[in-house]
């Protein structure tokens, strides 16, 4: 063993470069964002303690709150399309990667579905605007330009291209069950669908739980997309505005709105509550029961 | 257990029952085909469209080009109206410095955070698996103010200390995995023949090998295709990676189908080689780093 002094020393060399850039270009960044969200820093008396007054802007000056709220339901939205077509379809792929009839083809399937999650959000954007663009004839109907279709059209974008992420994840959380376990229940003559929900699915539910929450921290942090569709103020009419892209507005500034860095941090601080909320929440309450059950 | 052991590869042998077409088979495959038509059939358009001409483009889109069709002057414009080698050379730097950073930053602190037992380690290694899920965009407006500061607004510089930084937790979380797979009799053996801490540490990193190009590949593709950095903290003209080069180029070229086609093309095609090559060692990290 290492002499406890040397240790001490040595995890402190080797830890110092990444806890370093760690700490200053992402866990600090961070938690100024909340020590600034009670500041007013662009005033002429330098940093002002204005307590809680940048939150009461941000929820009763009219328009500001009604967009805020608008893009939360819409970050919603964006959120509920993913869980409910993306994680599905990539359970289902992983399902049918992992069912035993497929031998060499495996690694090529997988390799080929997952290619659209490394395209540029910006690619995707326009490939599928594109092909969905009425001049192409495949759709006679402006999905994008229309306020009920837009923002489920663009949620469906981003399933297309990030479908393989759940995949990957699922499959390999496939992988790992026991073939005993299924080798058994084959012989018992159960049914590959039976052999699915009864034997492999309860064995996978931490991980699908876990890509339940990091597809919600994903979308609710989107912005890629939309922005690269529809730009800062996304239309028509705000209705594809979700919470990356009335954050961006916020300390950008964009037609109709003033920059402002203080609301900025604001805003970036009451999602973040959200998200940890959200977070925090699922960890505690289903995560651990899970735990507990498995062992 | 013997009994199983030994059954096992008949039982796998007569149910998989070498290359038999059964119906599941089949089903199988048919379902696997259809969702590759789905996620490639997409860009294959684009890439086939941006070899035609623009009448060809709408009279046809899924006809392959012909002689008469064929026609590369989408690539001549990109090539010459847009900053094509200069946002290729901005990404390439941008994408390997913090990669590189990474990979060797979080192979430092994980081999510490696994091979050090002391009362600090595990709320450290906590520290760092907890930010793979940190949401580092909402930092934005301080991380400007820092880059200010610093004078590197508008660098690559500072997209180089931004990704690296949101890079290292799943960096250092999958090296971890891959550290505790390292025998202790190993550096054990090491200390015995009077190694230091350093010269210990490169005798195990050979063992990690994998881990390392795990690593690579995983940070590699979100930060080449960020969008919103290269935004808000570079973008200059001199300073614009390949998506934001094609994020405004099409912008400005919305009419210009050929053009536009050729331009999504070349911003595409680098990732998908890559990834194409290494797509092993990404799934793996993929799912071990967010696995824990």
């Amino acid at each position: 063993m290492t002499r406890p002094a040397t240790a001490r020393w040595s995890l402190f060399l080797f830890v110092l470069p990444a806890l370093a850039v760690y700490l200053l270009f992402a866990v600090v960044p961070l938690f100024s964002s909340i020590v600034m969200s009670f500041f007013d820093t662009d005033g002429e008396a330098g940093n002002l303690f204005v307590g809680l007054s940048n939150y009461v802007y941000l929820f009763t000056q009219p328009v500001v709150s009604a967009r805020f709220w608008n893009a939360l339901a819409n970050s919603a939205k964006y959120f509920a399309v993913h869980v409910i077509v993306e994680v599905p379809i990539g359970l289902l792929l992983a399902a049918l990667l992992t069912s035993g009839v497929l031998r060499r083809s495996e690694g090529v399937y997988r390799t080929l579905l997952f290619i659209p999650a490394t395209l540029s959000v910006v690619i995707v954007g326009f490939i599928w605007r594109l092909i969905i663009n009425p001049l192409w004839g495949l759709v006679g109907f402006p999905l994008l330009g229309n306020p009920s279709t837009a923002l489920t059209t663009i949620s469906l974008m981003s399933v297309w291209q990030y479908v393989g992420i759940p995949m990957v994840f699922l499959y390999s959380a496939l992988l790992a069950v026991p073939n005993d376990l299924v080798e058994a229940s084959r012989l018992d003559g159960a049914s590959p669908w039976r052999i699915f929900w009864d034997i492999k699915f309860p064995l996978i539910v931490p991980q699908f739980g876990l890509i339940v929450i990091l597809t919600f921290i994903w979308t609710f942090n989107g912005f890629d997309l939309v922005f690269a569709l529809n730009g800062s103020a996304p239309g028509p009419n705000y209705s594809t505005d979700i919470l990356g892209t009335f954050f961006y507005r916020s300390f950008f500034g964009s037609s109709g709105q003033v920059a402002d860095l203080d609301i900025g941090a604001t805003v970036a601080t009451v999602i973040f509550t959200i998200m940890l909320l959200v977070t925090g929440g699922y960890f505690w309450l289903v995560q651990r029961r899970l735990r507990a059950h498995m062992v | 257990m013997t009994t199983l052991d030994i059954a096992r590869p008949q039982t796998i042998g007569a149910s998989r029952d070498a290359r038999r077409w059964t119906l599941e088979r089949i089903v199988v495959h048919v379902a696997l085909i259809a969702f590759v038509v789905l996620a490639l059939g997409p860009i294959f358009v684009v890439i086939l469209n941006s070899f035609k001409t623009t009448p060809a483009i709408f009279n046809g889109p899924f006809a392959l080009p012909t002689p008469e069709t064929f026609n590369l002057q989408g690539y001549a414009r990109v090539l010459s109206r847009g900053n094509f080698f200069g946002n290729y050379a901005n990404s390439l730097i941008v994408t390997l410095s913090s990669v590189a950073l990474t990979v060797v930053f979080s192979t430092l602190a994980a081999y510490a955070l696994v091979e050090y037992r002391i009362r600090i380690v595990p709320y450290l290694a906590a520290f760092f698996i907890v930010g793979v899920m940190l949401p580092i965009r909402l930092g934005t407006i301080p991380i400007i103010k820092t880059m200010v500061a610093l004078g590197i607004m508008d660098t690559l510089l500072s997209l180089i200390l931004v990704y690296t930084a949101m890079s290292i937790p799943l960096a250092v979380t999958l090296m971890m995995t891959y550290f505790r797979t390292v025998p202790s009799e190993l550096k054990e053996a090491a200390r015995m023949d009077g190694a230091n801490e350093w010269q210990t540490f490169l005798i195990a990193l050979p063992l990690v090998r994998p881990g390392l190009a795990a690593v690579a590949t995983v940070s590699m593709l979100p930060i080449w295709n960020d969008l919103w950095f290269p935004l808000i903290l570079a973008p200059g003209r001199a300073n614009q990676t390949v998506t934001l080069g094609v994020q405004q180029f099409v912008g400005q070229f919305l009419n210009d189908y050929p053009a536009l086609l050729a331009a999504l093309t070349l911003g595409a095609v680098p990732l998908v080689l890559l990834f194409t090559v290494f797509s092993r060692q990404f799934i793996r990290g993929l799912s071990q780093g967010y696995g824990k």
